[in-house]
């Protein structure tokens, strides 16, 4: 790629570092990883939902030739200390293997370490656990009765409530001239199931007592901190080490307690490294799966025209067995509290509760999409209701253009938008009217075909001030990101950053801001693959998730790209005998280098390095701070926010999205199939097209596939369903539409660049196809009653009326 | 599988589901793609067999693996040696394959990153390329 001095790099389609090696075969993913010594670890895991451990002999296995120890919950006890409760108060004891019950199925309950995974595996199936079955309770609203407790030490099965109230909402329902009740809506539970699967490689080393690990959490700097609390450890005696990550999109977030498992397993075991590699029916019924949420006795306040006033409603959400991550989701929906509508009275009442199925974790879209799609869903229904048509209810309730940024009625700040630009780009992109009069002609013929829209926000680099409205003891608030830039010691740039990406391109975009800050072409600056502890360049905070990497990861990059700068400016001034503003960056015969205008001397990078590292006599005393290798935390600038009226900024950053979606449902078959679809995206100032392009592009498959054909399916028992792929049935591309993309940029005030956190992209197909479908079977007394629906459901709907049926779901109170 | 991962020390080959659903494992034997998650080494003696390693020529990219790359065709990577082989076997029998024919020879590669848009992208793009050649 040939650089030029005067061009900007952010902005542009700039090939993935990344590439090469992926391509070739030669990523570097964890279970590519082999140590001496290494052996490896099989979990014996529940097969009850909900059970008594009576007894555990674990004799045979520990007898079968290769085995090298293994390991109960009953040892882990004395050794640790139950993992960190997030909520308040909590009395929920969380251990890594089940202690005296397992409350979910796959839960693991003894660790085999052998020579082999398959004598492990062996091992293990001679492991006799006797249970005592429990009643399981799989419906978070029945959990709420507390008939069957999951944690005796908690006494209810309820984790979390709090009520979120804005505004005059009895006010705002006594002047209505319409008020429509919708008495249960559901978003399903799926997971975004990552390629690969985690993987866990842990050695506690005797030699050093220091804990290593060779994994792809996500999230290394959560997990440490979880980890050291656990094993009673000094923080820095856990180091962290992820390379190339298959895909997490959040999932991978939660993996701490199999990491726990290891390190005590090693240790156990002399201190040998411990390789544990999950298999995809261990990753489907026991890592995490994305929040259930039930929307109950909704009610809506409209004026004549249909623009919506207040709404009250309860929420229940579903966290599983283990609360692990939450109760977090309690409140970081309400980073998108009225979505993208302007009403300002609000009543909803949040309550989460365990069940006994596998616990969650932050699966991309994480929470905002299950209120998302409610919105969505009261919007749809109001209008058809009213009688005004999908667009136009959108146009009457979004936030204007002229009113950002907007503060919602829950103190956040949304940055930037232009909802109904959006809409009319995605509409002429579809091709709106045409379709129209296919539906028109459609529906002639009976036909059940539906047009639907989805807008929906991707609300990014969170402030974790808002932990305390869920507890108000919790230390956490803002947001923060570290990185460094430095010239090696023959004067290669050299960025490390403390995101964890699993093909995000960070390597890539990282490369690019600096490149433009040292004016280098982005092929001069190495980027560090994955995340190090031991580069000290995290916070607290340091992974991959909530969408966050172009604004806190760039913006940290930016600031040491910056800070280095400065110190090579500084230095080539004394250096080249000019001043700094006499200095220009650029590229001359021998790479990169500085030039001083006036004189017309030049020094390159290496000489920089050079005198810094290897030659520093010739320094004079006042320069001995530089040190050509810095450190810059970026810190998000938030205020804790009010933990009693629910109050502040919870997030940074809102981008947006807005799909359409055409889709058929077949009259004799059930099925429903898309016809045609739209994505169109604003995450603000790109930096890297065809990166941004992709996420959107993955996100929309995300969302089709859990909309249509992926759902973690639970028997009455808690017997898992949907335990392998050909089961859950990942979205593949025979069933992936084509998708039309299309794009708006308002940049956001609050990031140095502009860029809006993106990559989650708030689930937008979910809420979309729900629509289509929504409009499809209006006509048939049918309401879009859940997240997911395929043949089946909507057979259960229109012919066995079972399900989805109008008359009993939705009242409409009409006063004018 | 475990023969080309384990013993082989070939890696870029992956492991995704077990249950012959995701193809991350996918190689080439006898010039078919197979998924080796469920096929035993002993089945595969003497066959002749393909994996991401074996792709590029003296270190230079297939014009798959480009293609791959300049469509953006791969996020993660962690499914991209399956589809390589997949579109290789695809190209190396159609020379100008149409969507549904690049859909059902990428049918049994489940990809979670890239929402397949640019994975079609990149195999018409090095369908192009090969008839350029």
């Amino acid at each position: 790629m040939a650089g030029t001095e005067t061009q900007n790099w952010v902005g542009r389609a700039v090939p993935r570092k990344e590439e090469d090696r992926l391509l070739r075969g030669r990523g570097k993913f964890a279970d590519d990883i082999k140590l001496r010594e290494m052996a490896y670890l099989h979990f014996v895991r529940s097969p009850y939902a909900h059970a008594k451990i009576v007894s555990i002999d674990t004799s045979a296995a520990d007898a079968l030739p290769g085995v090298i120890c293994t390991l109960t919950g009953k040892e882990i006890v004395p050794q640790t200390q139950p993992f960190i409760e997030i909520g308040p108060d909590s009395k929920v004891r969380d251990y890594p293997l089940g202690v005296s019950k397992v409350r979910y199925q796959g839960e693991p309950v003894v660790a085999v370490v052998a020579e082999s995974p398959q004598i492990a595996n062996d091992a293990a199936e001679l492991v006799n656990v006797e249970y005592e079955a429990l009643d399981p309770v799989v419906d978070a609203q029945q959990a709420l009765a507390d008939q069957s407790i999951l944690h005796e030490e908690a006494g209810t099965n309820k984790i979390w409530n709090g009520v979120f109230e804005y505004g005059d909402v009895e006010k705002a329902f006594r002047d209505a001239a319409h008020v429509v009740e919708v008495d249960r809506l559901h978003f399903h539970r799926f997971s975004s199931t990552p390629l690969e699967n985690n993987v866990v490689i842990g050695q506690w080393d005797p030699k050093d007592d220091y804990i290593y690990y060779s994994c792809n959490n996500s999230f290394p700097s959560f997990a440490i901190q979880f980890l050291a609390a656990h094993l009673n450890v000094h923080i820095d005696k856990i180091r962290v080490q992820t390379s190339d990550i298959g895909g997490s999109f959040g999932i991978k977030i939660t993996s701490y307690p199999q990491m726990a498992v290891c390190a005590l397993a090693s240790k156990k075991a002399g201190g040998r490294p411990i390789k544990w590699v999950e298999t995809r029916s261990e990753h489907m019924t026991s890592s995490a799966h994305g929040n259930e949420r039930t929307f109950r006795d909704t009610r809506v306040a409209l004026d004549k025209d249909g623009v919506i006033t207040a709404i009250t409603s309860r929420h229940i959400d579903d966290c599983g067995a283990y609360p692990r991550y939450e109760p977090l989701g309690c409140v970081i929906w309400s980073q998108v509290f009225p979505g993208v509508y302007r009403f300002r009275n609000a009543r909803i009442d949040f309550t989460q509760a365990v069940t006994n199925k596998c616990p969650v974790g932050p699966n991309r879209g994480y929470s905002r999409m299950q209120h998302l799609w409610f919105l969505e869903r009261v919007i749809d229904i109001c209008a058809h209701e009213l009688g005004i048509p999908a667009d136009e209810m959108r146009l009457r309730n979004y936030i204007r253009p002229e009113e950002f940024p907007y503060t919602t009625p829950n103190g956040c700040v949304y940055d930037s938008g232009n909802y109904p630009k959006m809409l009319a780009l995605a509409k002429e992109l579809i091709g709106w009217e045409e379709w129209k009069k296919k539906q028109t002609a459609a529906r002639k013929e009976g036909r059940l075909m539906g047009i639907g829209i989805g807008t929906t926000l991707d609300s990014g680099t969170n402030n974790f001030g808002q932990s305390q409205i869920v507890n108000p003891g919790a230390p956490f608030s803002g947001n923060s990101q570290g990185a460094n830039c430095k010239l090696d010691i023959y004067g290669e740039v050299v960025v490390a950053v403390g995101s964890c990406p699993q093909g995000q391109g960070h390597e890539t975009t990282a490369a690019q801001v600096v490149a433009d800050v040292l004016k280098i072409s982005p092929d001069l600056v190495t980027v560090r693959t994955g995340f190090d502890t031991e580069r000290n360049v995290h916070t607290g905070f340091s992974g991959t998730y909530a969408s966050q990497f172009a604004v806190s990861g760039l913006s940290a990059v930016h600031g040491a790209a910056q800070k280095l700068k400065a110190e090579m400016t500084r230095l080539a001034a004394y250096v080249l005998e000019s001043k700094p503003d006499d200095l220009e960056f650029g590229m001359g015969a021998q790479g990169p280098e500085i030039r001083a205008r006036s004189n017309g001397k030049s020094i390159n990078y290496w000489g920089l390095a050079n005198i810094v590292n290897v030659n520093s006599a010739v320094l004079p005393t006042e320069l001995y701070e530089i040190t050509l290798n810095c450190r810059y935390i970026w810190r998000a600038p938030f205020k804790v926010p009010d933990k009693q009226k629910k109050y502040g900024n919870l997030t940074l950053t809102y981008a947006s999205q807005l799909h359409i979606a055409i889709v058929e449902v077949d009259r004799e078959t059930f099925i429903p199939k898309i016809l045609d679809y739209v994505a169109v995206d604003d995450c603000g100032t790109v930096i890297n097209p065809p990166i941004v392009e992709g996420q959107v592009y993955g996100a929309t498959a995300h969302g089709i596939g859990a909309a249509l054909l992926e759902n973690c399916l639970y028997d009455a028992v808690g017997n898992m369903l949907t335990s392998t792929f050909s089961d859950y049935t990942p979205i593949t591309a025979v069933n992936m539409p084509k998708v039309k993309y299309g794009h708006t940029a308002t940049p956001s005030p609050h990031s140095y660049s502009g860029a809006k956190g993106m990559g989650e992209g708030g689930a937008a197909p979910i809420h979309t196809i729900s629509a289509a479908l929504q409009d499809a079977l209006f006509s048939e007394g049918i309401i879009i009653e859940d997240s997911f629906n395929n043949a089946d459901s909507l057979f259960r709907a229109l012919v066995g009326k079972e399900i989805c049926q109008a008359d009993k779901l939705v009242k409409v109170e009409r006063r004018v | 599988m475990e023969l080309l991962r384990e013993v082989l020390d070939l890696t870029g080959t992956h492991v995704g589901c077990d249950t012959t659903y995701c193809g991350a494992c996918t190689v080439l034997m006898n010039g078919a793609a197979v998924k080796s998650c469920t096929v035993f080494a002993v089945q595969a003696d003497g066959a002749d067999i393909l994996t991401v390693e074996g792709l590029e020529k003296d270190g230079k990219l297939h014009p798959i693996q480009k293609a791959f790359g300049d469509a953006y065709g791969l996020q993660c990577g962690y499914c991209t040696p399956g589809l390589l082989i997949s579109a290789y076997q695809l190209l190396s029998h159609n020379r100008q394959p149409s969507d549904k024919d690049i859909g059902r020879a990428i049918a049994g590669n489940t990809c979670r990153c890239t929402g397949y848009q640019n994975i079609f992208k990149a195999i018409r793009l090095a369908a192009q390329s090969a008839k350029g050649a």
